[in-house]
């Protein structure tokens, strides 16, 4: 799309200068929803990776209930654990927040939170806080 | 100039999907940095889009790869309850357990998230397409996302790096 523009002389003629042309319009915005599903799933699987680490380490029965596979050990499980509930959280929030508006402030805030603890979880001075025996 | 297969497959995992992300982190920072609409007319979002939305998805699944194939292919031969495995030379020699008490726990463990954080961002970048250089604070987000996955990475490579050094998948 173009405008045809025209500037006065100073001698008061108007004379047409060149088109002005318009930036191609945007898509229409996007909800937010969708992308904080996708973001907030990932605090959750983190989240759930750290507490899998720390309950494996806290307790010799869920870590044998984690081994999944026995030449993996208790990472199989703990790691297994930690996809599925990533997945289904990524599922429910995103059929939840389907085409809608969520405050991303507090959605981020949350998963920073996640995301933090899942990183601690999984560091051996704080699980080892927790070992059994 | 050979190689055993167990030696192939950690070199795949570490040296080859493990880097290669690693590598990768430069080019898609870059590209989610710089992708602000005071910074690129419509045509450069345009033209810059679809390396972002490649480059993203490319190393979501390359983390995917390394993290199973570190699981599920290299990680049972260092475990391996033999006194020859990776696990049990560490063990055995107190001044050397804490590569496999601290690094390697560690490493096994924290590397997962980068597959996660990654495909958040991945999936994120798809979904705004040229409007993520609209969205300062979306983009602001996966910036972090991305570098958390990175620095998840990082750790997981380095320890690899140096215990692979002191205790050979051989």
């Amino acid at each position: 799309m173009s405008i045809q523009t025209t500037t006065t002389q100073p001698d008061d003629r108007a004379v047409a200068t060149e088109p002005m042309v318009r930036p191609v319009p945007l898509a229409a915005p996007r909800p937010s929803g969708p992308a904080a599903a996708a973001v907030l799933a990932a605090g959750i699987g983190s989240f759930t990776l750290g507490l899998m680490v720390v309950l494996s380490e806290a307790s010799a029965a869920v870590g044998a209930a984690l081994t999944w596979s026995a030449a993996v050990g208790p990472l199989s499980g703990k790691t297994g654990v930690t996809v599925l509930v990533w997945l289904v959280a990524w599922l429910a929030l995103g059929l939840a927040w389907k085409g809608r508006d969520v405050d991303f402030g507090k959605v981020w805030t949350a998963t920073l939170v996640l995301i933090v603890l899942g990183f601690l979880g999984t560091f051996p001075l704080f699980f080892d806080l927790f070992a059994a025996g | 100039m050979e190689l055993t297969l167990r030696e192939f497959w950690t070199v795949i995992h570490g040296m080859g999907l493990g880097a290669l992300f690693l590598l990768a982190f430069a080019g898609g920072l870059a590209g989610l940095w710089s992708l602000r609409s005071e910074l690129v007319t419509a045509g450069g979002v345009r033209e810059r889009l679809p390396r972002l939305e490649v480059g993203t998805w490319v190393m979501a699944v390359v983390a995917w790869l390394t993290v199973v194939s570190g699981t599920y292919l290299v990680y049972p031969w260092y475990r391996a309850k033999v006194p020859t495995s990776p696990r049990s030379i560490l063990l055995a020699d107190p001044s050397r357990a804490e590569w496999h008490n601290f690094g390697m726990e560690w490493k096994e463990h924290v590397a997962w998230l980068a597959p996660i954080l990654a495909t958040a961002v991945a999936y994120v970048v798809i979904y705004y397409g040229p409007r993520l250089a609209h969205e300062p604070r979306i983009r602001k987000a996966l910036i972090v996302l991305f570098v958390l996955a990175f620095a998840a990475a990082g750790v997981a490579g380095v320890f690899g790096a140096f215990i692979n050094k002191v205790a050979p998948t051989a």
